[in-house]
């Protein structure tokens, strides 16, 4: 049904690190590989080798530069993917019931073989969360990877979202944003995690946590940086004196 | 937005088929017998034939019956149940007018505003969509009711009525554009909130995530041959409005009619290339495009 729940038991999500991201797209990478093997329609490419490519993906990487009033720029990657929003638009303009929010988890979903294609849900996030198969024309979006947080079939340090799992730099975080004692809720909460577009007024779960402030407090590693001997000794002193003398 | 052929088809066609039906169920032209199953004919045409169109706008039209489920929510799922009641009921009306001459009036009200809701409820459709500020505004639903009653007047030869609503439907359909210029900005949605990080500074997209286009990009970034916005608008006033008003203007002649009402079409169907070719998407931010 397309109502939405009035709350959720738990609100399952992914926090952000914008600080940590380097940019490296592997969250991309095993984000199509895991959702195009396992769930639903697999994520299709057309033309992937012509001069055209193009292809269903349910996070991608942006990268942004942030002007200060003063001092240099700054670079941010930016990873985007569902927010899994509590007030999700997608979810109520949807004709026919293949979007839904889970009231256990918060997980917005969609049931393929009741989608008919018409792309509103689309439109109606602001995000541009939900992209439609070129192949099976059939809406696509971020499950959380319902089928890896779950299955018993797997390692415990594998039931998470693969973007989080594959993540290198530790820049995202999967857990349960309804429970103010998680580690994600915590993070948030000591960071200063913030919501895409607030006046949008969706009400993301997902937050994102912003860049540290930077050039102040490198000169703590400063003086262990110093040159340890000014002037050559031994063999090499003796080179040294020699080649002045010629 | 991408302005779809079949989407613009479907709201130009239907909304101009609903107009009609509105004004044949209040009486105008108070037609009987084959004369009333000519202007039925039509105005069904019109009004199906753009609910045709709509689905070939569908990745799975063999599943479009689904969309009459979620009615409690959905203003596209309402469209359907609108659309579908709305043709019943005029054909209620229609049949015994068309065959024993017979006038059942109410039924035929009842038809007019349920035509005049569907439009309302097509409208909604667009309306509802807060992540594009151009339509998220009462003037949308306006101004397809005032399209659907200017093409139905027109159609249904009510001529001074047509004029009264060409003029008006004119001067609002200017109006809706200026303020619709101002209102991405006014939403307030910059590349600053989109990331979270305009509170360190000016926020620029510095590299894209992917080298070429994607399905958000053709959908939903669309800014093609914006640049001729000013003039495309200057071409559908003259052609939905100026140009049908001179010809009804003139000594009536059915030639005359049928010149107002093809300009009329034509023109409507630039409105709403523009309608779509114009709206801004917030997405858009995440893709370095800003509103002009």
């Amino acid at each position: 049904m397309t109502e939405l729940p009035a709350s959720t038991q738990r609100k399952l999500g992914l926090v952000i690190d914008l600080d940590t991201c380097v940019g490296c797209h592997a969250c991309v990478t095993a984000c199509k590989g895991w959702n195009t093997e396992n769930y639903g329609a697999p994520l299709a490419d057309k033309d992937a080798y012509g001069a055209e490519p193009v292809g269903s993906f349910l996070n991608r990487v942006h990268s942004f530069e942030v002007q200060p009033e003063s001092g240099p720029a700054q670079t941010v990657h930016f990873p985007k993917s569902c927010l899994h929003c509590d007030d999700a638009p997608c979810v109520t303009v949807c004709p026919t019931g293949a979007s839904y929010k889970r009231v256990e988890d918060g997980i917005v979903l969609v049931n393929e073989s009741d989608c008919i294609g018409c792309g509103l849900c689309a439109w109606a996030c602001p995000y541009g969360a939900r992209e439609m198969d070129p192949v099976e024309q059939v809406m696509k979006k971020c499950t959380l990877c319902v089928d890896r947080i779950y299955n018993e079939n797997l390692p415990e340090e594998d039931r998470q979202p693969a973007c989080v799992r594959t993540c290198p730099a530790g820049a995202r975080h999967f857990g349960d944003l309804a429970d103010p004692d998680s580690d994600v809720s915590r993070l948030v909460a000591e960071r200063g995690g913030f919501d895409l577009m607030p006046e949008q007024g969706t009400k993301p779960v997902n937050k994102y946590l912003p860049p540290r402030p930077r050039d102040e407090d490198i000169d703590v590693l400063a003086p262990f940086l110093q040159p340890v001997a000014e002037t050559p000794s031994g063999f090499l002193g003796w080179l040294d004196r020699a080649l002045e003398k010629l | 937005m991408h302005p779809a052929a079949s989407i613009i088809a479907f709201t130009t066609l239907s909304g101009i088929g609903f107009g009609l039906l509105a004004f044949l169920g209040l009486g105008f032209p108070r037609v009987e017998g084959m004369s009333a199953f000519a202007f039925f004919a039509i105005a069904y045409l019109l009004a199906v034939g753009g609910l045709v169109f709509s689905t070939f706008h569908l990745g799975h039209p063999e599943r479009a019956l689904k969309a009459f489920t979620q009615w409690r929510t959905s203003w596209l799922s309402r469209e359907g149940w609108a659309s579908v009641l709305t043709l019943v009921v005029m054909a209620i009306f229609a049949a015994p007018l068309v065959f024993f001459g017979l006038r059942l009036a109410p039924i035929g009200w009842l038809g007019a505003l349920a035509s005049i809701g569907t439009v309302y409820i097509t409208s909604m459709i667009y309306a509802s969509i807060r992540s594009v500020p151009r339509w998220h505004h009462w003037s949308t639903s306006a101004m397809f009711i005032a399209y659907a009653l200017s093409g139905g007047a027109l159609l249904s030869g009510q001529v001074t009525v047509a004029i009264a609503f060409l003029v008006l439907t004119g001067i609002g359909q200017f109006a809706a554009w200026k303020a619709g210029d101002a209102r991405f900005a006014a939403a307030g949605s910059t590349a600053g909130t989109a990331t979270g990080l305009g509170g360190i500074g000016k926020v620029r997209l510095f590299e894209s995530s992917h080298s070429e286009g994607n399905y958000l990009t053709k959908e939903m970034v669309f800014v093609i041959a914006r640049k001729h916005a000013t003039k495309l608008r200057s071409i559908a006033l003259v052609l939905a409005f100026a140009a049908p008003v001179a010809l009804l203007l003139l000594p009536f002649h059915h030639v005359m009619a049928a010149l107002a009402v093809l300009s009329h079409l034509c023109g409507v169907l630039i409105t709403r290339w523009l309608f779509f070719a114009e709206a801004e998407h917030t997405v858009s931010l995440y893709y370095g495009r800003t509103a002009a």
